[in-house]
């Protein structure tokens, strides 16, 4: 049951989404999440939301699965599009009591609440298209300069990784410990909260004990294979800009730009 | 030529707990490891054999004696990386050794870290995991694998450093029957053809009949040192010191008392099984 835990989720697949260097693609949804708080109305919005139809297109993720990357957010969705509607100062269109409705809340509130999504679908189209070494490679590379400041940017990056490495590992162990709690009669899933809390004390504890005994196994295996930190690493992969990289990267600015200049004329 | 590994009266305590006595793990072992050289290490649990396999690449230094790689002292600090570049170690586990979430990464690791330039690691990666036949495997994730694929690709990991000498520390103990025989098969391989030193630590018995050289070790001592048709059919030397004797073995010296005219050292199968039909046909 919990090997069906997709994390990451990374579709596999070779459009220029997918051969897009990991940098690039960060760097774009940098570029991309500018954009979207400089957005300022109807047009502008439009736009962006027209930028990742595109790029979903181009990518051939299903959309389906972006729509459900929303999901868990839902509640602060409506949550934060509530508040916008009854607590923005304006031209009132309707009053009850405290509850107040004004014509720039409901405006409000619908861009905030279209904010929100496409800032998730737009990175979660990234992590989509880029598997989680790349990503983490991307990441590390992007971050080098930070190194000047002492901050332990390779150091990071391997740590992500390993942790990347071991979740399908320790959900099997899980797996394992359960099953053989659930022979001896643990109950995990009827009771209270509370119980079923409770009942989680005996597979958390083997759990995190194995998987100190793992780490401390696998830091004995990586000091044999010569591991001492980034200093003086080499890369089987070295990332590389390549043509559709700059491509990329214009038509990021160039919609940027276009974002900027329209939000000025309040469009 | 220099042995690849040499211990000189080598003696190891690990720390003891608070308020105990230090329990010596090795006394005065004194071994040469020849190049090129097929070496299983036996013995029951406790019997040092796993401490003696960590002090051939410099994960436990002796607190007596000393251990020499390639004629580097392991106490060397400043030779570490040479020493563990000429052996490579595959522990037991193979979940705990694989780094990267992609098997040609996780091959890559070891050059990676030794600095070796991209196109070469790239070769090195190719060649290594044909060399143990997992080359179709490169773009897999580790974690689907199965366990003996698994210690293949750690011997990759190895082979990709090129090293003089394979340290298996009881590498196949984790195994079912066909994934022991597949890491097996690999070390062979690679010790025939590409005269790679193997160290093999295992308590399997029938892993023995592989080797050139079996050592067997009790209470932190070398107790018999020699190739497997001796070392094997003293099954009275083998039975005290806490192994089981190779069931050929038992079967020929059964046979032998009953008064049949067999050799006492057909140690494989086959060559049992062979020896009892020449006996019986004549």
């Amino acid at each position: 049951m919990l090997k069906d835990i997709t994390l990451g989720q990374y579709f596999p697949g070779t459009t220029p989404a997918h051969r897009l260097d990991p940098r690039t693609k960060l760097i774009l949804v940098v570029l991309y999440i500018i954009a979207l708080f400089a957005a300022e109305s109807f047009v502008s919005y439009g736009l962006m939301a027209l930028t990742l139809c595109l790029c979903v297109a181009v990518s051939k993720v299903p959309p389906k699965s972006l729509i459900k990357g929303l999901k868990p957010v839902l509640f602060i969705l409506i949550f934060t599009a509530l508040l916008n509607v009854f607590y923005t100062p304006g031209r009132i269109l309707w009053q009850w009591w405290i509850f107040r409705v004004t014509i720039e809340g409901i405006f409000t509130a619908f861009f905030m609440a279209l904010r929100i999504s496409l800032l998730i679908m737009g990175t979660f189209l990234m992590t989509y298209t880029t598997s989680p070494i790349m990503l983490t490679d991307g990441m590390e590379s992007l971050m080098n300069p930070l190194k000047k400041l002492h901050v332990p940017v390779h150091e990071l990056a391997m740590m992500m990784s390993i942790a990347l490495r071991f979740i399908p590992t320790l959900i099997e162990e899980t797996d394992k410990i359960m099953s053989a709690q659930k022979a001896r009669g643990a109950d995990f899933e009827t009771g209270s909260l509370l119980q079923r809390a409770k009942a989680m004390v005996p597979l958390l504890v083997p759990l995190f004990i194995s998987a100190f005994r793992r780490a401390d196994e696998l830091a004995v295996a990586m000091e044999c294979r010569c591991y001492h930190g980034g200093e003086g690493r080499t890369k089987l992969k070295v990332l590389r800009y390549r043509g559709i990289d700059y491509t990329a990267f214009s038509l990021g600015a160039l919609i940027l730009a276009g974002v900027i200049v329209l939000a000025r004329f309040g469009l | 030529m220099t042995d690849i590994i040499r211990t000189e009266n080598l003696s190891y305590a690990y720390p003891p707990d608070e308020g105990k006595e230090p329990v010596p793990a090795l006394t005065g072992v004194d071994l040469t490891i020849e190049p090129g050289s097929f070496v299983v290490v036996l013995g029951h649990n406790g019997s040092g054999k796993s401490t003696l396999a960590k002090h051939m690449n410099a994960v436990l230094l002796p607190t007596g004696g000393r251990v020499l790689v390639d004629g580097i002292d392991t106490a060397e600090e400043e030779s570490l990386f040479e020493i563990r570049r000429r052996v490579g170690m595959v522990f037991q586990n193979p979940d705990n050794q694989i780094v990267a979430n992609v098997v040609e990464e996780d091959v890559a690791f070891g050059p990676e870290n030794i600095g070796v330039p991209t196109e070469e690691i790239r070769r090195r990666v190719d060649e290594s995991l044909k060399a143990v036949g997992m080359e179709d495997f490169l773009l897999h994730a580790p974690h689907m694998l199965s366990g003996g694929q698994k210690q293949r690709i750690a011997i990759a990991g190895v082979i990709a450093m090129a090293p003089q000498c394979i340290v298996l520390d009881e590498s196949t103990a984790m195994l079912d029957p066909s994934g022991r025989q597949e890491v097996l098969r690999t070390v062979s391989w690679l010790n025939r053809e590409q005269g790679i030193t193997i160290v093999l630590i295992t308590h399997h018995m029938n892993e023995a009949a592989y080797a050139h050289r079996v050592i067997v070790m009790d209470h932190g001592r070398v107790a018999m040192d020699g190739p497997p048709k001796e070392v094997l059919t003293r099954s009275k030397d083998l039975r005290r010191l806490g192994l089981t004797p190779p069931p050929t073995v038992e079967l020929l010296s059964a046979l032998s008392e009953a008064g049949w005219n067999v050799p006492l050292d057909a140690i494989e199968p086959e060559e049992c099984a062979q020896a009892i039909s020449k006996y019986l046909g004549a």
